[in-house]
């Protein structure tokens, strides 16, 4: 059994990451498949919510991995910016556009869901409202690297916002839960969610675990990508020019 | 102590005198709620019962504009680089950077608040609770931005960026802020506790910003 | 006023810096010893600035280390703070006053208030202590920026490009004040395009190794 720090060298990175993509895509092949036949045709219709209540499949594990995604870049910030490891500051920036994309979903799942609840595509609901501001700290924290060329500097900016927007996320999110309860304290979706039946969970646990699983090797993938890019960079770079020392004269 | 004093009655000088940008956050405050106001009407009822967020989402936006300016120009004089340079605690060098800036914005956007308030016809019982949220909120709103300023120091064209990386963060503080504004008004119970927990953002801003802000301008020097 | 005596000695050993993730410099060694100055040539890009701002402590390197002893009582054994980086730009603030300017680093240097009007004379900008400092023409106001030597009083000085916009006769005033230092016990280090005539002082060339 290697240690960590040995995993994530880029040779070693490469030589486990690569087999290791085709077994994580046939995995969330298998719990998406799955998951999607007990959602859609081997589970109840909700008493209230009749046959909408099957959006709830894609969106509620959406919406748990746009938090993990994030959880996600800010651990292996915390770690590119402390030991400096290249690799992390790599997976964090790799992560959060498969993040952005699942919490994009999930905003795009509620809207739909909630449609028939509330009678309009959008009404504020506290979650939905704090999903939306994740959404929002994404985009920032991807403008980060957008913005800066110089990507080791790029590196420790977003690692410095994604620490502090991790720190703010439980603020921001008691904030809104109290900004609802002033303005709208009924909500379709109470603390706890709609009850939920327990022959709703295998499907809820089948399409998490398809996301965990999609999440990993699209992680795996765009990392490989963008190590591969890095390296073509610095063989170009690296023959344009010498660093200069000093000669006496 | 002394050079963290220099500091803020520097920025200060500089924030007042002609070209300086404390005027125009005030000038652009009171545009807003012109603009604002025009665009709804003159419903007057309707235009008193949205003054006091419309006052404090102006306020917010008058600090945003002025965040750029907190750092950047600093660093292309090079005087950052003396500052940092000469800095013993960068910590409580970005803390005395962030109270300048409130005492060259948010200040005069609170000072400026009253007349607002009247031409947004905002009732009177309404007019302290406002000045009092806005009081305690407004230097969260400068030292978060003062962090997202210190963010993107390097770069040119940066208020896009900035106001991107302060939104979502400025929202416990607009929350709460207005939160305590509207409760104020209508005698609300809520209104201490909306109060408290506006002062424990600011709070929590004062304690993690400057770190923050510090971390960022380190990653910034070349 | 009795002006500080140092014996500094400023020492850089295997220096390398990088600057968006290109090497700029590497195997940089040097020794500067009490009075000694050094006149740093290179052409433009070869990294002068990079280097000057590293051993200032702005940057930091990706190998190697700086030393400093000052030979005074202020500067303690690791010679913290004991280097000033006067880069082209001049720190100074084109709504602020000369003298304004001018209190502003006193109070950052912590140096004492007589110290202000030793540096607005010794720049000869006394004519124009109350002046905005953007009123002043481009060479006037490269003698406001110089004259924070004088203010911060260091013993290590790594100034960049000082002479670019100056006159003779401002030149001649910048020297001698590198003079003095030297005489005082301090060092320095110049980057420079301008073919400077100072006595004694050693020549170096920035250039692109043949190795990398």
């Amino acid at each position: 059994m290697p240690n960590l720090y040995e995993l994530a060298n880029p040779e070693r990175f490469e030589r486990w990451a690569r087999p290791a993509i085709p077994w994580l895509s046939g995995a969330t092949i298998a719990l998406l498949l799955a998951g999607l036949y007990y959602a859609l045709f081997n589970s109840p219709a909700d008493y209230q919510q009749g046959e909408s209540v099957r959006i709830m499949y894609v969106h509620v594990p959406a919406a748990w991995m746009a938090l993990f995604c994030y959880s996600t870049i800010a651990i292996s910030s915390a770690v590119g910016f402390i030991w400096k490891h290249p690799l992390a500051d790599v997976a964090a920036k790799e992560a959060a556009p498969i993040g952005a994309a699942f919490t994009f979903l999930a905003l795009f799942t509620g809207s739909i869901w909630g449609k028939p609840m509330w009678g309009a595509w959008w009404a504020w609901d506290a979650r939905l409202t704090s999903v939306l501001i994740l959404f929002f700290l994404y985009l920032g924290y991807m403008a980060i690297w957008r913005t800066f060329d110089d990507k080791a500097r790029a590196a420790r900016l977003a690692a410095i916002l994604a620490m502090v927007g991790f720190v703010n996320i439980p603020v921001i999110k008691f904030s809104v839960d109290w900004w609802n309860s002033l303005h709208q304290p009924a909500s379709v979706f109470r603390d706890g969610g709609p009850s939920i039946h327990a022959s709703m969970l295998p499907p809820l646990f089948l399409m998490a675990g398809a996301y965990m699983f999609f999440f990993a090797a699209a992680l795996l993938q765009s990392m490989r990508n963008e190590l591969m890019a890095r390296r073509i960079a610095r063989l170009e770079g690296g023959e344009k020019k010498t660093a200069a020392t000093l000669v006496e004269q | 102590m002394n050079a963290l004093k220099a500091i803020i009655a520097r920025d200060l000088r500089l924030a007042f005198r002609a070209g300086g940008g404390a005027p125009q956050a005030v000038a652009f405050f009171a545009i807003i709620a012109v603009l604002f106001a025009l665009a709804v009407g003159p419903d007057l009822s309707l235009i008193s019962k949205i003054a006091a967020p419309l006052i404090w989402t102006g306020a917010l936006l008058a600090t945003q504009i002025s965040l750029d300016q907190i750092y950047r120009a600093d660093r292309e004089d090079g005087s950052l680089d003396v500052i940092i340079g000469t800095s013993d605690e960068l910590i409580l060098t970005a803390a005395a950077k962030a109270i300048a800036h409130w005492l060259s914005t948010g200040l005069p956007l609170i000072i400026a608040t009253p007349v607002l308030a009247v031409l947004l016809n905002l009732e009177r019982e309404a007019i302290v609770p406002l000045l009092l949220s806005l009081a305690i909120g407004t230097p969260a709103l400068s030292l978060i931005g003062s962090f997202a300023a210190a963010l993107a120091v390097a770069l040119p064209r940066a208020s896009l960026l900035i106001s991107i990386i302060v939104g979502p963060l400025y929202i416990p503080v607009l929350i709460f802020g207005a939160g305590a504004a509207a409760a104020g008004a209508s005698g609300d119970p809520q209104y201490g506790a909306n109060l408290s927990l506006l002062g424990a953002a600011t709070l929590f801003a004062a304690a993690f910003a400057p770190i923050a802000s510090a971390a960022a301008l380190r990653s910034n020097q070349d | 006023m009795i002006a500080r005596r140092w014996s500094a000695r400023f020492c850089a050993k295997g220096l390398a810096v990088s600057r968006g993730g290109a090497r700029i410099v590497s195997d940089i060694s040097l020794d500067i010893g009490p009075g000694d100055a050094v006149i740093l040539t290179g052409p433009n890009g070869s990294g002068k600035t990079t280097l000057l701002r590293a051993l200032a402590g702005l940057l930091r390197p990706d190998a190697g280390e700086t030393s400093l002893v000052a030979g005074d009582d202020e500067h303690g054994e690791d010679g913290r703070g004991g280097v000033i980086y006067c880069g082209p730009q001049n720190a100074a603030k084109a709504a602020l006053t000369v003298d304004e300017n001018l209190r502003f680093w006193a109070a950052l240097y912590g140096a004492p208030g007589a110290r202000i009007k030793q540096a607005r004379t010794a720049f000869r900008l006394d004519p124009y202590a109350d002046r905005l400092a953007g009123a002043l023409s481009t060479g006037l106001f490269r003698r406001l920026g110089l004259s924070r030597l004088i203010i911060a009083e260091k013993p290590v000085w790594l100034v960049d490009e000082p002479t670019a916009s100056l006159d003779a006769g401002s030149i001649e005033i910048f020297l001698g004040h590198i003079a003095d230092h030297r005489a005082r016990g301090g060092a320095a280090v110049i980057a420079t395009h301008d073919a400077l005539e100072i006595d004694g002082a050693r020549r170096l060339r920035l250039s692109q190794s043949a190795s990398s």
